[in-house]
């Protein structure tokens, strides 16, 4: 057993904090927000520099290493100081959609683009009714002569905005929800018969509601067998769940830490309000919460990382959503609550804090599906 | 003991359906339906004209233009204005400054100021909380030092609701600072026109300028504005501060809610190929809240009955506001997990009235979210529920 971090994933989180202790405050992360793409390119390119985009890759894509630990150090930084930049929609899930379904070619084509800093992807899967469940696709690719016709209308595009290419679940074969039938294509952004409508989310992260119609979409572009792109579509979103699991992290002890300090110098009653016990033991269990999370996200990030079987991963992934999301609600409402008024600005890093944390709870599902899916793996 | 109604409040209740079928605003229910923001003039509008109905303050005396109504109608009333979403006239003069008014008041205060307040022509604010002075309200800075038959007023008030709208403002200020802190406190009446008086917005999570900060620079106040003694503000204050958590518990509106919050559940796919009301999980959480909402129903009921005989009501009315705003705020927790993705689009301005642009989700999904993170500041205000927990403590356990 060894719970320590190796010289490289040290190194890997030593220059993260550097970073984001230099370049990220409060007030800079609000300017980047309010910047037309609403993160920064410059930064990206630094990401870039750093070798920070080469950490979801295998060696053997000329990765960093491709673990769910690396993932998780990086990512626990990242979340507290909420950062912006598309690294999950790009990297992870865009990155990763063509790391296990690409072929050679695809993936010498793309990765190292990725890895470059020279293309932004976004991930395509849910649909207005299919609420969690992956399987749920009813947007369709028909196939006509050399090109895939796409139809269909997809939600909570992450980087959608400024993605160059599409990652999309469609159905090319079968009835909506069945497993098999599942295939993923790679679409030019730009393409006809693509309508993007953009937008904000509450985290200040950028969005997208992207309809279909008719969309051409050359037979080459398609990633993996045809028909059997589930498998990858969860192995892809479960890495992301503890890549924004380990993000939450990060920002709960930023939440707790805010909190306590908070606690010792807001005055009431000619005391300050980190002496009454009643506030005491809440903050003991904010402290409680956090480490929990942080143990569960490790577990995961572990379980991912070892040869356990596929149904152990997921199951060790869905026990981490599930108790992270409540961890999640207990501290970012404790923490806002004991700030009082002030909490609930907007001038306040709590608020948006606990509204980073908020989205993460329902991303790629909340606390009840993913204990009902802890469940049903069983 | 007996909760049944019989025929008068019956016959009542059909009364009370029947106007507001007809005369609240098409416009205005429409807004609400679709969670659009209310504006100043919606609210004053149907104000007006509940006033003309001479329902628009039922808690008020008869003789300054109550409807004297018992506690049973006071109750169907409050819950079929929320049926239809009716919005309950805006608290700062109606509920809050008024019943200070007609208890402390002098006459020609109440002659000046009741008729408009009840006639909605003037806009009232509350001036109480400061910067240094939140949960710990006595401890209040801002001074107002006597200079012949005016006061100067000096200092800064803070999270002012809807202080942007406001002609008048009600505040605690500072008399006397050689004397306990509860004892040098007056209760001042001022008009937000006066001369040296700053309103800055501060935004909120939702991205609304909700609340304010107000700075009083040398403003002069006549001493003809003081309720009451001098030094005796805050007993006045805080016999309104029991009143405005009675207030607070929400229960008609609550049990609306959760009846929506059903039919929506019915109406969302669980991505299974059922609706997510089908959840056993997501049922149980319904029930349970549905549970709480009605022994928080009965708690209120029998607070209202020992009112309506006469007694003040006492610290129990902290076991609404504790209960009330975290029925509201689970409330809101239920209704995002219902909306799941459809609920992480932020879009304040398409609830904002006149917006022609494409909506993005459905059915106001979008809105769950900046309820949400409005809604947490129910269990800050009013005398946060850490507070109500120390007064039960101290009150009621003798702690
Ligand atoms: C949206 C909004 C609207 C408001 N509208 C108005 C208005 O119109 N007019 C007005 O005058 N005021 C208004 N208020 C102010 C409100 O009444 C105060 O925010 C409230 O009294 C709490 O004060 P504070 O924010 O300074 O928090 P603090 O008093 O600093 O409290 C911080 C935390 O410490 C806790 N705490 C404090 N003392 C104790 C104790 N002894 N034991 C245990 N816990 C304690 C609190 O409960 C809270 O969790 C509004 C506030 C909000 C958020």
């Amino acid at each position: 057993m060894d719970f320590s971090y190796s010289d490289e994933q040290q190194m890997l989180q030593d220059s993260v904090q550097k970073f984001v202790h230099r370049h990220y405050s409060f007030d800079m992360r609000r300017d980047i927000l309010a910047s037309d793409k609403g993160f920064s390119t410059e930064y990206w390119q630094l990401f870039a520099e750093l070798g920070w985009l080469t950490v979801p890759f295998k060696a053997e894509d000329d990765g960093f290493g491709g673990l769910a630990v690396d993932l998780m150090v990086l990512m626990e930084e990242f979340g507290k100081a909420m950062v912006v930049e598309p690294f999950v929609p790009t990297t992870v899930l865009g990155g990763g959609l063509i790391s296990e379904l690409g072929s050679a070619q695809q993936r010498s084509e793309w990765l190292p683009q990725i890895m470059a800093g020279s293309l932004q992807l976004a991930c395509a899967t849910a649909e207005p009714d299919s609420r969690y469940n992956l399987a749920s696709v009813g947007s369709s690719a028909v196939l006509q002569g050399d090109n895939w016709i796409v139809n269909g209308h997809k939600i909570l595009v992450l980087n959608g905005p400024d993605a160059d290419q599409l990652l999309v679940s469609v159905r090319t074969s079968g009835a909506v929800r069945d497993a098999d039938g599942i295939s993923v294509l790679m679409i030019d952004a730009n393409s006809p018969g693509i309508h993007r409508k953009n937008y904000t989310n509450m985290d200040g992260h950028r969005a997208a509601e992207v309809k279909f119609a008719n969309v051409g979409v050359p037979n080459d572009r398609v990633l993996g067998a045809i028909g059997k792109a589930l498998p990858a579509l969860e192995q892809v979103t479960d890495r992301a769940i503890v890549a924004v699991c380990a993000e939450a992290v990060g920002a709960l002890d930023s939440l707790l830490n805010k909190t306590v300090e908070y606690s010792k110098t807001r005055k009431q009653f000619g005391t300050a309000i980190g002496t009454f016990q009643a506030l005491q033991h809440r903050m003991a269990d904010m402290f409680i919460e956090c480490q929990l999370a942080r143990s569960i996200v490790m577990m995961a990030a572990m379980r991912l990382d070892s040869d356990v079987p596929a149904t152990d991963k997921m199951r060790a992934v869905s026990a981490a959503k599930s108790r992270v999301g409540k961890a999640i609600r207990k501290v970012g409402q404790e923490a806002v609550q004991m700030h009082g008024g002030i909490g609930i600005t907007d001038e306040l890093d709590v608020g948006h804090l606990f509204k980073r944390v908020t989205a993460i709870e329902t991303l790629f599902g909340n606390s009840d599906h993913h204990t009902a899916r802890f469940a049903r793996l069983a | 003991m007996n909760v049944a109604f019989t025929a008068e409040e019956l016959k009542f209740q059909q009364d009370v359906r029947e106007f507001l079928e007809n005369e609240f605003p098409r416009d205005i229910r429409a807004k609400v339906d679709n969670r659009i923001r209310l504006d100043k003039d919606d609210y004053i509008r149907w104000q007006k004209i509940l006033y003309r109905k001479g329902w628009v303050a039922p808690n008020w005396p008869v003789e300054y233009g109550g409807t004297g109504w018992t506690a049973v109608q006071k109750y169907i009333f409050a819950e079929e204005m929320a049926r239809v979403g009716a919005p309950e006239p805006v608290a700062f003069g109606m509920k809050m400054v008024a019943p200070v008014i007609y208890t402390y008041g002098s006459e020609e205060q109440k002659k000046r100021f009741l008729p408009d307040i009840l006639e909605s022509n003037v806009w009232w604010c509350q001036g109480y909380s400061e910067p240094n002075a939140g949960s710990d309200l006595a401890s209040l800075k801002t001074t107002a030092v006597r200079q012949g038959d005016h006061y100067i007023v000096n200092g800064t008030k803070t999270w002012n609701t809807l202080g942007q709208y406001a002609d008048w403002i009600f505040c605690l200020v500072r008399t006397d600072n050689t004397v306990k802190k509860q004892e040098g406190i007056s209760f001042l009446l001022i008009d937000m026109k006066t001369p040296g008086i700053k309103v800055s917005p501060i935004y909120l999570l939702d991205g609304q300028p909700e609340v304010n900060e107000i700075h009083f620079d040398n403003v002069r106040v006549p001493v003809e504005n003081r309720i009451g003694e001098e030094n005796q503000g805050w007993t006045y204050a805080k016999v309104l501060l029991t009143h405005e958590r009675t207030n607070i518990a929400g229960v008609p509106r609550s049990k609306i809610r959760l009846e929506k919050l059903r039919k929506l559940a019915a109406n969302t796919p669980d991505g299974e190929g059922g609706s997510l009301l089908d959840d056993p999980v997501f049922a149980r959480k319904l029930a349970e809240t549905e549970i709480q909402v009605l022994a928080l129903e009965y708690a209120e009921l029998r607070t209202l009955a020992a009112v309506s005989v006469g007694n003040a009501p006492g610290p129990e009315s902290s076991i609404l506001k504790v209960v009330g705003t975290e029925a509201t705020q689970y409330l809101d927790e239920l209704y995002m997990e219902v909306a799941a993705w459809h609920s992480l689009p932020f879009v304040p301005e398409q609830f904002e009235s006149g917006f022609d642009g494409e909506p993005v989700g459905s059915a106001g999904a979008a809105a769950t979210a900046l309820h949400y993170f409005n809604n947490r500041k129910q269990s800050i205000y009013g005398g946060s529920n850490e507070i109500q927990r120390n007064i039960i403590c101290k009150a009621v356990l003798g702690l």
